[in-house]
């Protein structure tokens, strides 16, 4: 029983954590109308220069708010450069260049890194376990982890539908031209979704970095899973892609945690356990069939432009 | 078709007279590398075909065609690791297989459209990926390695570079005309049709699903093959032969020739694979280069390298 | 009397709280040229959608050759013999005008997965998709790419590619839009020609093309059937005067086109 809540709980915080990344994905996907690869290539220098920072200043959370400064930098840099100039482009171009990227990102921390992955080692007021219920302990950083993701969700919620900038948001998402025509400066507008998302997507980067190792590709794996839940939640839709997180980072947490021994009852000990993983990475694949195959556009598509 | 004398036509005619030749070359200079470099670069464009099968004649940006790639793999390792060591059977199961991987993926992913189809075969292919990683049985996340190439009752040696090099050549020209008659024959005709103009197609009375699906298995089971030479290439197969970035690499070479040209992904391949090589005796981050470089292409040379040479003809 | 060759009971098509097709019931008997004419929101386009199955209706029948064709799919109609043209050209724009043609005669000369003889090379379809072409006066530009094509030989091409189908039934959605006025004059001589042989329905803003081609009209306004009638019985309907034509006919009052 305890197990089970503790596994809610990590497939809650692993949801949070994947919506943070693909809610900068269906935004630049929804409103630039542009299919960014590289995105999971900014959750990694999310992770390293957190990494980096906390390495250089002593301090966690310095460091990890630098690591955000620095990777929204990078996007806004990255949106300049080269993207800008892919947007009314085919996706195809866009998938093209963005997966140029990926390999550039990669190398490139190869390169700066090195090969071997970081550590990200938490201070301890972050380690010691809470007691949330008699008896049910979980780890701060994972429940601050939570917290934050909660608290930028509500954010990200009322600035998108509550503020002028997300009033301007969403009317560049539903139509370019007319919000062209109402004086907003649409280059302007774009810079600054990317950079935002790109921020979220180091965000999530550096709050997992303490998680897992900080390692080459770490962007890639996630990235498809961000894919696979802005496409249930249907393109664009911040609502979509929360609801669709949650349940991808609850399936995939759960599957993890319990279908060995579930299989256990019917394979071996060993098959079983290396079938497992791939199972429930597969049940997530299955799940976007299914909602692809019943409703194409994704289970609470964006206003129609 | 009448043969043009035009800067791509030429450029084919020389590179296929140099693939042709080249174990002659190799066997005279005894440079052995390059006989092994251009084997994985004829499998390689054989895989690019059938993608610019799917992709430039078909309209289908499939982002998971590396699947295929594995699928084939996989048929004759876990054949010839179950002790079936004929390629007469190998073969023709992982062609089986592919297209059946094809048409059952096909069948599901044609349902969508646009970026939600380039996603939706992204995520079959992982599935796959997944799949291979989890059979323990057969090397799981390690891979499954082949200890013997597959035989052909003494009718041809896999082992003997020089044979398995041709056999690989042979079946790349071999796909490349069979694309060419599909392209000009009545099915393929609709199926440009279908990419050109679906609605339209739909009501002058072709039901354009059908079409489209029986192109994505034609294109799937190609690419089987290709599969089932990588994996004799290598005497290995292993789940990151269909991790994402191999289907985008497939992307890149097409794109990289020109989608739509018969040719183009031999083409691609060649200046990819070669390019990759190239780079990576020069420095081991080879991709810091690659990687901007394929953004170039993108915005500034969008035809591919047939989009160039045709500027050079018109120019 | 026999069964007309298109008949359509109590169609209604509804998008979001827009009746767009308010059962809308219509016949039209063989070798008719039967015109729909509305303002601009009338629905048209929605009908022929439905008629050649784009676009699905929420209820009503549609009855082509004694069939009940409501719920077939657009391929299975256009086998049947019923034919569109769309009201903005809607080619293969990178194929040749010869090849459009030669892929709609190819749509009725049996199955089309045949995968290894060069279809282009196939005599009939060929032969075929030249004489569509030359019917519509289109004979000397067969190889030239529809993209290159002017607007005006676009719109003859979107004709010979519905003749090509070989059908019983031409559902021509606005063939003179955005035409000059000597295109149009070709486009209603061409017409003329065609109506001997075919049953067609034509959707037009082209009063004075429409009155001088038509046998029966149908005038819809909001989705409704309003009236339907000869052309002379419309010019004096009143209500048509008052919900459409009112303006409209001053224009061509003008050439004094009518009669």
């Amino acid at each position: 029983m305890f197990l089970l809540i503790e596994q809610l709980l990590n497939g809650l915080q692993f949801g949070l954590l994947l919506f943070l990344l693909a809610a900068g994905l269906t935004l630049v996907f929804g409103i630039m109308d542009f299919v960014n690869l590289a995105h999971g290539s900014l959750y990694m220098m999310g992770a390293y220069f957190a990494a980096t920072f906390v390495g250089w200043t002593g301090s966690f959370v310095l460091g990890a708010i630098l690591a955000l400064a620095a990777t929204l930098l990078l996007g806004i840099a990255l949106e300049f450069v080269a993207l800008r100039h892919l947007y009314g482009r085919d996706h195809l171009d866009q998938v093209l260049a963005t997966f140029g990227l990926i390999l550039f990102f990669n190398d490139m921390v190869r390169l700066i890194w090195g090969p071997a992955g970081l550590a990200l080692p938490l201070p301890t007021w972050l380690t010691t376990p809470v007691q949330l219920l008699p008896g049910v302990y979980y780890p701060a950083y994972r429940l601050s982890i939570i917290i934050v993701a909660l608290l930028v969700a509500a954010l990200l919620y009322l600035v998108v539908m509550r503020t002028r900038i997300g009033m301007l948001i969403r009317a560049g998402a539903s139509n370019r031209e007319m919000a062209g025509a109402l004086g907003i400066n649409i280059k302007l507008l774009f810079t600054l979704v990317f950079g935002l998302g790109a921020a979220l997507a180091g965000l999530a980067g550096l709050m997992q970095a303490p998680i897992l190792t900080v390692q080459i590709g770490m962007g890639e794996n996630i990235l498809i899973l961000a894919f696979v839940i802005i496409v249930i939640g249907g393109i664009g839709s911040i609502r979509g892609a929360f609801l669709a997180a949650i349940f991808v980072g609850l399936i995939d947490t759960l599957g993890r945690a319990f279908l060995p021994d579930l299989l256990r009852k019917v394979l071996s000990g060993a098959a079983a356990s290396t079938a497992a993983p791939a199972l429930s990475s597969m049940l997530i694949y299955l799940l976007m069939a299914i909602v692809l195959v019943v409703r194409p556009e994704g289970l609470f598509p964006a206003a129609k432009r | 078709m009448k043969f043009k004398l035009n800067a791509s036509n030429v450029l084919v005619a020389v590179v296929c007279a140099a693939l042709v030749l080249l174990p002659v070359y190799s066997a005279v200079t005894g440079n052995i590398f390059i006989l092994t470099l251009f084997t994985r670069i004829v499998i390689f464009a054989l895989a690019a075909s059938s993608l610019n099968l799917m992709m430039g004649y078909g309209g289908m940006m499939s982002f998971g065609h590396a699947a295929y790639l594995g699928i084939g793999g996989y048929a004759v390792g876990i054949l010839a690791a179950e002790g079936i060591g004929s390629g007469f059977i190998q073969w023709p199961v992982a062609l089986a297989v592919s297209a059946l991987f094809a048409l059952v993926i096909g069948s599901l992913s044609l349902r969508t459209r646009g970026v939600y189809f380039i996603m939706i075969t992204l995520a079959f292919a992982q599935m796959a990926y997944y799949v291979a990683s989890a059979l323990s049985r057969y090397g799981g996340d390690d891979g499954l390695t082949i200890y013997k190439r597959s035989t052909f009752d003494g009718l041809i040696n896999l082992s003997d570079r020089t044979q398995f090099y041709y056999l690989c050549l042979a079946c790349l020209f071999g796909g490349v005309y069979l694309i060419w008659r599909i392209v000009n024959s009545r099915f393929g005709l609709v199926v440009q049709g279908v990419r050109s103009n679906e609605q339209r197609m739909q009501a002058i009375g072709f039901p354009a699903y059908r079409y489209r699906l029986t192109c994505f298995v034609i294109a799937g089971t190609i690419c089987g093959l290709a599969g089932a030479l990588l994996a004799n290439n290598t005497d290995f197969v292993s789940p990151a032969v269909m991790y994402w970035t191999r289907s985008g690499e497939l992307m890149v070479m097409v794109i990289l020739g020109g989608m739509g040209w018969l040719f183009g992904p031999l083409i691609g391949a060649i200046v990819f694979l070669v390019l990759e090589e190239l780079l990576s005796q020069f420095t081991e981050y080879w991709a810091l280069i690659m990687g901007p470089l394929l953004v170039l292409i993108v915005l500034f040379a969008r035809g591919g390298i047939m989009g160039l040479l045709g500027r050079v003809r018109r120019g | 009397m026999a069964d007309p060759l298109l008949r359509v009971d109590n169609l209604v098509r509804r998008f979001g709280g827009i009746l767009a097709t308010d059962n809308l019931s219509l016949e039209v008997p063989r070798g008719e040229l039967h015109a729909i004419i509305g303002p601009n929101g009338a629905g048209k386009t929605t009908l022929i959608s439905q008629l050649t199955g784009q676009l699905m209706p929420n209820s009503g029948t549609i009855h082509f050759a004694g069939r009940d064709v409501t719920r077939l799919p657009s391929y299975r109609r256009s086998r049947l013999g019923l034919a569109r043209s769309f009201q903005i050209t809607s080619l293969l724009k990178d194929f040749t005008a010869i090849d459009n043609v030669a892929l709609a005669a190819q749509a009725h000369d049996g199955h089309s997965f045949r995968f290894w003889g060069n279809a282009r090379k196939e005599r009939h379809l060929r032969d075929t998709a030249r004489a569509a072409l030359e019917r519509v006066g289109l004979g000397s530009r067969a190889d030239v790419l529809v993209s290159e094509l002017s607007h005006g030989e676009q719109r003859e091409l979107e004709l010979a590619v519905a003749l090509a189908t070989k059908p019983q039934l031409l559902l021509l959605d606005e063939p003179m839009a955005g035409l000059g006025v000597i295109e149009s004059a070709r486009m209603v001589a061409l017409l003329k020609e065609l109506r001997k042989e075919f049953t067609i329905v034509l959707v037009e803003h082209d009063m004075e093309a429409v009155f001088a081609l038509a046998d029966r009209i149908t005038v819809l306004v909001y989705g409704r059937v309003i009236a339907c009638d000869t052309p002379d019985a419309i010019r004096r309907h009143e209500e048509v005067k008052r919900a459409y034509l009112g303006e409209q006919h001053a224009v061509t009052r003008q050439g004094d086109p009518i009669g």
